[in-house]
C-alpha cells in the first residue's frame, strides 16, 4: 500500500479504516485515565524506555570513567553512577520491562479476553510505579545516592551521607506495582481463558508470565519491608540490623536476597517465554517439548526461593549453609538447559526466516546460555570465593540481564510491535541493530569475564593500571552497545507514524492475538474465540481455530 | 466503552471485561486470596526476623515483653475478635438478602470497634511506653534493672512497633474502605446476588484480625509473666 | 611468509603477555581452584559452540524455501528429553562435588597457622603480627608458612581479598571472620576490598609481600618492634584498671583470667561456652551480655574506649596468661 501520502495536521494517516485502542480517544485525559490493558502497557512502555535511557546514560558515564585507572570523575560521584544505574535498570526497567509493557498487552489478547480482570487496579500499579519513580528521580537530582543498589547495611542505614531514604521509599513504593501486576495475571490467567483454551493450550509466553507473577506476589512483599525497616532504621538511628543494640547486618542481605535471587528470574522468565513465541514463529514449528518447557518455568520459579544464600558464600556463612545454597544453585541450572535445549530442538526441520526478532531469538539462546554457564562459576564453591565481587560477577550477570533479558525484551517488541502499532518498523535497519548490539554487548561484557578471574573487584572507581587494556575494550564495547539501542529508539518512533500498514499477521504466527486487527478494537475480540487446537500447531494437527 | 458486554449484562456492578457475574466474582475473590498471599509474605519477612533475634536474645525478649501491658492487649484481643464477627455479619446480612441498612449496621459497628482498637493502642499503650522511654529512637532508656540483657531489649521494641505499628496501618487503610462500602450498602448496592466488594473487605478485615492474633502472643505473652513455670 | 608468521605469533605472545588469563599464583589452594576454573571455562565454551553451532547449522540447514513453506510437525521425544536433563544434573553433581571438596578442605587452617589480626576501617587495612609489628594497607608473610587472619571491621562491611591467594571473606563489624592461606611464591601481590565500602572503596588496597623465611625474620627483627601484640595488650590492661577487679584472686570482683582462655564457662543461666576470641570481645564491649554465676553485672562498657585493634590486643594479652599461673576461677 502506498500509505506516505500528505498527512492532514493532527490526523493518522488515511490508511487505517477501523476504530481501535489508539485512534478510539485522542485526548490526554483518555490516555491518563484507560483502564485498557493495552494503553496501559503503552504508558508503561514509554516510562520504562525513559527509564531504561536513564540509566543507560549513567552506564554510558560509568564506561567512560574506567578509560582511565586514575578515573575521569571523583569517586563519589563514580559511586553514585553505578549506584543510580543499578537502581534504575532493576527496579524501574528489568523488573517491569517484558510483563508490565508486552505482559499488559498481551495476556488478554493470547488468551482470549476483553481485558485483565481489574482493569482499574492495572492503571493504579502504572501510577504506583510512576509514584515510585519520581521517588527515585527525585534522589538522583537531589544529590544521588551511593550505596549500591544492593542498599547494604551498616552501610546504607549509618554511614553514606546520600539520598538512601527517597530510594529506598522509590523502590518501596514502585513494589507494590509489580504485586498488582502479578496479581492480576494470576487472577486473569486463572479466570479468563477462552472457552477450549486449557492450560496446557496456553501459549508458553503466558505460562512464563504467570511463573513470573508468583514471584511478584511472594517475593516481592519482603523487599518491600526490607526497604521499609532500612528507611525506618536511617531515619531513627535504630533498628534491627544495627550492631549496636545486638542487630545482624547480615540478616539485611538473607531478607534482600530473598527477594532479589528470584527477581532476576523474574528478569529472565518473561524474556524466556518471548523467546518460545519467537522460535516457533520463525521456524512454524510447534514448540519441542512443551510440558517440559511449561513446567521448567515453575521450577524455576519455585526453586529460585531456596538459592539466596549463594550471593553470600564469603560472609562467613557456616560450611553447612554453603554447601546446601550451592547444590540448589545447581539445580536451578537444570530447567534453563531443558529451555535452550528445548529451543534448539524446535529449530530442527522448521522453516526458519530471519526476521529481526528472530535474530534477536538465536542471540538469546547463545548469549544466555554462556550467561547461565558462568553461573556454574558462582554456584561452585571454591571458585566463587575468588569470583565474588569482582567483575566476573558483573559479566556474568549482565549476560543474563541485558543478554538475556533485554534482547528478549527488544525482540519481543520487534515481534509485536505490528500488533501494538499496526505499523512495520524498516526491517534492515532492526537487523543491522541487532547485529549492531550483539556485536557491543560481547566486546562490552566479555572481557570482563577476564577481568574477575584477574581479581578486579567490581564498583571500583579507580583501578591497577594493568586493568586497563580490558577495561577500555569494554569502553568501546559500551558506545556500540549506546548506539545500538538509540537505532531502534529512531525507527520505532518513525514507524509509529509513518510505518506501512502492518496487517493482522505479518508473520504468519499462530496465537489469537494474531487474529484481531492491527491494532487491536478495545474489546480485543468482537466475539470472544472458541480454542479447538493446541499452541503453535503450525502444521494444524490439532483442529481448526474457529473465529466468531 | 462501559458494555461491550450488553448481551451479558445481568446486574449493574457487571464489568465488561467479564463473560458473566460468576466469572466475575470468583475473579474478585481469587484475586483477594492472592492479595493476601502477598500480605502474608509483607508480614513473614519482619516475622521471619523476629524469629531469628528472639533465639537470639531469649532474655532479652522476655525482658521486653514483660514491660508491655498484657491487659490492653487482651482487651484488644477481643475487640478485634468481636469486629471480625460483626463484619461477618455484615455479610451474612447481605448474602440472606436483607436491607442495606441492616448491612450499614454491622459495617458501622465493625468500624467503631476497630477505633476502639486503635484508640487503645496509641493512647493508652504507645503513649505509655514514650513516657517509660520504652520507643527505639525517641529516648529509649535503658534500665539497669535490666541487667545483662538490658542492651538488646530495644531490638525487641523495635520489632513491637515495627508489628503493631504496620498492623495499625493496615487498620487505618481498611476503615475507610469499609466506610466507602458503608455507603455503598447504603445505597442498596449489595444484594444476594452481588456482594463482592462486601466480601472482598470482610477477607481483608479478617486477615487483619489473624495478624493480630499471632501478634499477641509473640509480643505480650513470649515474656512468661503470667505462667508460674519457667522462673527465670 | 615466515617473518609475517613470526610477526603474527609474536604479536599473540605481546598480547598474551598483556593480557594475562589468570591473577599469579602464589597459595597451596590458587592452583586446584584454577584447575577448576578451567574446567568450568571449558565446559562453558564447549556448551555455546554446540549451542551457537547447532542454531547456524539449523539455521541454514531449514532456511524457510518459499513465503507458504508449512514444515512437518515433528514429536516430543521423551529420550531427548530425559537425556538433556540426566546429562546436565550428572554435570552439575561432579562440580558440585569436586568445588565443594576443594571448598570444605580450604575451610579450615592447620593447626600450625600463624595467627594475624586485619582490622578494616574505612578505608584502609591495620594489620597485626603477634609480634607486635602494625602496618597499614601492606602486609609482609613468610612463604611456606600457613597464616591464619582474624578479622573484623570498625564501621561497615568490608571484604579482604588476595586473589593471588584466591581467598576472600567479608570483614563485618560487630564479629569475627577468618581466612587463611600459605603463600608459595615469593612476591608482591594486590590485597583489595571486594565489599563495597564507600567513598574510597576502590583505595581500600594494598600490597601483600611473601617473602623468604629469613627475608621475614630480617624483617621482622628490623621493624621498630617495642612490644608484642601481649605486651601492648597487658600495658591496656593496666592503663584501663582492668586489673582493679580481675586481680587474678578469686576474690577479686571479676575472675582472674589466667589460663582462662580456651577454657569452658560456665553462664548463669547453665549453659557453656568456650571463652575464645568472640567472647573475649564480647565481654570487653557488652559486658552485661555475660552473665557469670559468682559475679555481680558491674563491669562498665569499653565500647569507644578501645579500638578493635586495641581488642585484639586485649586478646592476645588474655590468652598469653598461661594456664601455669591459673587459679581455680568462677567455680
Amino acid at each position: 500500500m502506498s500509505t506516505v501520502i500528505a498527512e492532514m495536521p493532527g490526523h493518522e494517516l488515511p490508511t487505517e479504516s477501523h476504530v481501535n485502542y489508539l485512534n478510539v480517544d485522542h485526548s490526554v485525559k483518555s490516555w491518563l485515565l484507560t483502564v485498557d490493558h493495552k494503553r496501559i502497557a503503552i504508558l508503561y512502555l514509554i516510562s520504562i524506555t525513559l527509564m531504561f535511557f536513564v540509566g543507560g546514560f549513567f552506564a554510558v558515564l560509568m564506561r567512560l570513567n574506567l578509560i582511565e585507572p586514575q578515573g575521569l570523575v571523583a569517586p563519589e560521584t563514580y559511586n553514585k553512577l553505578f549506584t543510580m544505574h543499578g537502581v534504575i535498570m532493576v527496579f524501574f526497567f528489568l523488573v517491569p520491562s517484558i510483563p508490565a509493557t508486552l505482559g499488559n498487552f498481551l495476556v488478554p489478547l493470547m488468551i482470549g479476553a476483553r481485558d485483565l480482570a481489574f482493569p482499574r487496579i492495572n492503571l493504579l500499579s502504572w501510577y504506583i510505579y510512576i509514584i515510585g519513580a519520581a521517588f527515585t528521580l527525585y534522589a538522583v537530582i537531589s544529590g544521588g545516592v551511593d550505596t549500591g543498589w544492593t542498599f547494604y547495611t551498616p552501610y546504607s542505614s549509618t554511614f553514606a551521607h546520600s539520598q538512601v531514604i527517597p530510594t529506598a521509599l522509590g523502590v518501596f513504593i514502585t513494589g507494590f506495582s509489580s504485586i498488582l501486576t502479578g496479581l492480576n495475571f494470576i487472577v486473569t490467567i486463572h479466570k479468563m481463558r477462552a472457552p477450549g483454551l486449557t492450560w496446557f493450550r496456553l501459549p508458553l509466553f503466558i505460562w512464563a508470565m504467570y511463573a513470573t507473577s508468583i514471584i511478584f506476589i511472594l517475593g516481592t512483599p519482603v523487599i518491600a519491608i526490607t526497604m521499609f525497616l532500612l528507611g525506618l532504621e536511617r531515619l531513627l538511628h535504630i533498628g534491627i540490623f544495627d550492631p549496636a543494640i545486638g542487630g545482624d547486618p547480615i540478616l539485611f542481605q538473607h531478607m534482600f536476597w530473598f527477594y532479589s535471587h528470584p527477581a532476576v528470574y523474574i528478569m529472565i522468565l518473561p524474556g524466556m517465554g518471548v523467546m518460545s513465541e519467537l522460535i516457533t514463529a520463525f521456524s512454524r514449528k510447534r514448540i519441542f517439548g512443551y510440558t517440559f518447557v511449561a513446567f521448567s518455568s515453575f521450577a524455576i520459579a519455585i526453586i529460585s526461593f531456596l538459592v539466596w544464600g549463594h550471593h553470600m558464600f564469603v560472609t562467613g556463612q557456616s560450611v553447612y549453609a554453603g554447601l546446601i545454597f550451592s547444590v540448589l544453585s545447581f539445580l536451578v541450572a537444570i530447567p534453563s538447559a531443558i529451555k535452550v535445549f528445548n529451543w534448539t530442538a524446535t529449530l530442527y526441520k522448521g522453516s526458519i526466516s530471519y526476521e529481526a526478532p528472530m535474530l534477536y531469538a538465536l542471540g538469546f539462546i547463545g548469549l544466555f546460555t554462556m550467561g547461565g554457564l558462568t553461573g556454574l562459576f558462582l554456584a561452585s564453591l571454591a571458585t566463587d570465593v575468588h569470583l565474588n565481587g569482582t567483575y566476573f560477577i558483573v559479566a556474568h550477570f549482565h549476560y543474563i540481564m541485558v543478554g538475556g533479558a533485554v534482547m528478549a525484551y527488544l525482540g519481543g517488541l520487534h515481534f509485536w510491535w505490528p500488533k501494538i502499532t499496526g505499523r512495520l518498523y524498516p526491517d534492515a535497519w532492526a537487523r543491522f541493530a541487532a547485529l549492531v548490539i550483539f556485536v557491543g554487548f560481547n566486546l562490552t561484557f566479555f572481557p570482563q569475564f577476564v577481568l574477575g578471574y584477574l581479581g578486579m573487584p567490581r564498583r571500583y572507581a579507580v583501578y591497577p593500571g594493568e586493568f586497563q587494556v580490558l577495561n577500555v575494550m569494554s569502553s568501546a564495547g559500551a558506545s556500540i552497545l549506546g548506539v545500538g539501542y538509540l537505532i531502534p529508539l529512531i525507527y520505532f518512533i518513525w514507524s509509529f507514524k509513518y510505518g506501512p500498514i502492518a496487517g493482522p499477521n505479518p508473520w504468519g504466527a499462530k496465537g489469537l492475538e494474531w487474529t484481531t486487527p492491527s491494532p487491536p478494537p478495545t474489546e480485543n475480540f468482537t466475539e470472544i474465540p472458541i480454542v479447538t487446537e493446541d499452541a503453535y500447531d503450525y502444521a494444524g494437527t490439532t483442529g481448526r481455530r474457529t473465529h466468531g | 466503552m462501559a458494555d461491550m458486554a450488553t448481551h451479558h449484562a445481568q446486574h449493574d456492578a457487571f464489568k465488561h471485561q467479564f463473560e458473566d457475574m460468576d466469572q466475575q466474582r470468583d475473579a474478585g475473590t481469587f484475586g483477594m486470596w492472592v492479595f493476601l498471599a502477598q500480605e502474608i509474605m509483607f508480614f513473614g519477612g519482619i516475622f521471619g526476623a523476629y524469629i531469628v533475634y528472639r533465639l537470639l536474645y531469649h532474655d532479652s525478649f522476655e525482658i521486653g515483653s514483660n514491660l508491655l501491658d498484657v491487659k490492653f492487649g487482651a482487651a484488644n484481643t477481643v475487640v478485634l475478635i468481636a469486629s471480625s464477627l460483626t463484619m461477618a455479619m455484615a455479610i451474612h446480612s447481605a448474602q440472606a438478602g436483607k436491607k442495606g441498612k441492616t448491612q450499614v449496621m454491622y459495617l458501622l459497628l465493625t468500624v467503631l470497634l476497630g477505633m476502639i482498637f486503635l484508640a487503645v493502642k496509641f493512647t493508652f499503650e504507645w503513649h505509655n511506653d514514650y513516657t517509660e522511654h520504652l520507643i527505639p529512637g525517641f529516648g529509649f532508656v535503658i534500665r539497669d534493672a535490666w541487667g545483662a540483657a538490658g542492651v538488646h531489649v530495644p531490638l525487641f521494641f523495635c520489632f513491637y512497633f515495627f508489628m503493631t505499628g504496620l498492623h495499625a496501618l493496615h487498620m487505618i487503610v481498611g476503615i475507610p474502605i469499609i466506610l466507602v462500602i458503608a455507603v455503598m450498602a447504603w445505597r442498596n448496592r449489595f444484594d444476594e446476588v452481588y456482594y463482592a466488594p462486601l466480601e472482598m473487605v470482610g477477607l481483608y478485615w479478617h486477615f487483619v484480625d489473624i495478624v493480630w492474633i499471632f501478634l499477641f502472643p509473640l509480643l505480650y505473652l513470649v515474656g512468661g509473666r503470667y505462667l508460674s513455670i519457667g522462673g527465670h | 611468509m615466515t617473518g609475517l608468521v613470526q610477526f603474527g605469533l609474536g604479536f599473540l605472545a605481546q598480547m598474551a603477555a598483556m593480557l594475562p588469563l589468570h591473577p599469579p599464583t602464589a597459595s597451596t589452594i590458587a592452583e586446584n581452584v584454577d584447575l577448576l576454573y578451567y574446567f568450568l571455562t571449558v565446559l562453558t565454551l564447549f556448551f555455546t559452540a554446540l549451542i551457537f553451532g547447532t542454531i547456524f547449522f539449523f539455521m541454514v540447514k531449514f532456511h524457510r524455501q518459499s513465503p507458504d513453506e508449512i514444515p512437518a510437525d515433528t514429536q516430543t521425544h521423551l529420550f531427548l528429553e530425559l537425556t538433556w536433563t540426566i546429562i546436565p544434573t550428572l554435570i552439575t553433581f561432579v562440580i558440585f562435588v569436586w568445588a565443594s571438596v576443594l571448598y570444605v578442605q580450604n575451610s579450615r587452617p592447620p593447626a600450625s597457622s600463624t595467627e594475624m589480626f586485619v582490622v578494616g576501617k574505612q578505608w584502609m587495612w591495620h594489620i597485626q603480627h603477634p609480634e607486635g609489628i602494625r602496618e597499614i594497607n601492606e602486609m609482609h608473610v613468610p612463604v611456606g608458612q600457613p597464616i591464619k587472619l582474624t578479622m573484623t571491621s570498625e564501621d561497615v562491611i568490608h571484604d579482604f581479598y588476595i586473589p593471588a591467594f584466591r581467598v576472600k571473606k567479608d570483614v563485618t563489624p560487630g564479629r569475627y571472620s577468618s581466612l587463611w592461606f600459605q603463600a608459595t611464591e615469593v612476591g608482591t601481590y594486590h590485597l583489595f576490598c571486594a565489599q563495597y565500602c564507600g567513598t574510597d572503596h576502590s583505595e581500600m588496597i594494598g600490597w601483600v609481600y611473601v617473602m623468604s623465611p629469613t627475608d621475614y625474620a630480617a624483617w621482622l627483627a628490623g621493624g621498630s618492634k617495642s612490644e608484642s601484640m601481649a605486651q601492648m595488650g597487658g600495658r591496656l590492661f593496666s592503663q584501663l584498671g582492668c586489673q582493679s577487679c580481675h586481680t587474678g584472686e578469686s576474690s577479686g570482683r571479676g575472675p582472674s583470667l589466667a589460663g582462662i582462655y580456651g577454657t569452658s564457662e560456665r553462664m548463669r543461666d547453665g549453659s557453656a561456652r568456650t571463652v575464645d576470641d568472640v567472647l573475649i570481645r564480647q565481654a570487653i564491649v557488652n559486658p552485661n551480655s555475660i552473665a557469670l554465676p559468682n559475679y555481680p553485672p558491674i563491669m562498665p562498657t569499653f565500647q569507644g574506649q578501645v579500638n578493635e585493634e586495641q581488642v585484639l590486643q586485649l586478646i592476645a594479652y588474655v590468652k598469653s596468661l598461661g594456664p601455669e599461673e591459673r587459679t581455680m576461677s568462677s567455680k
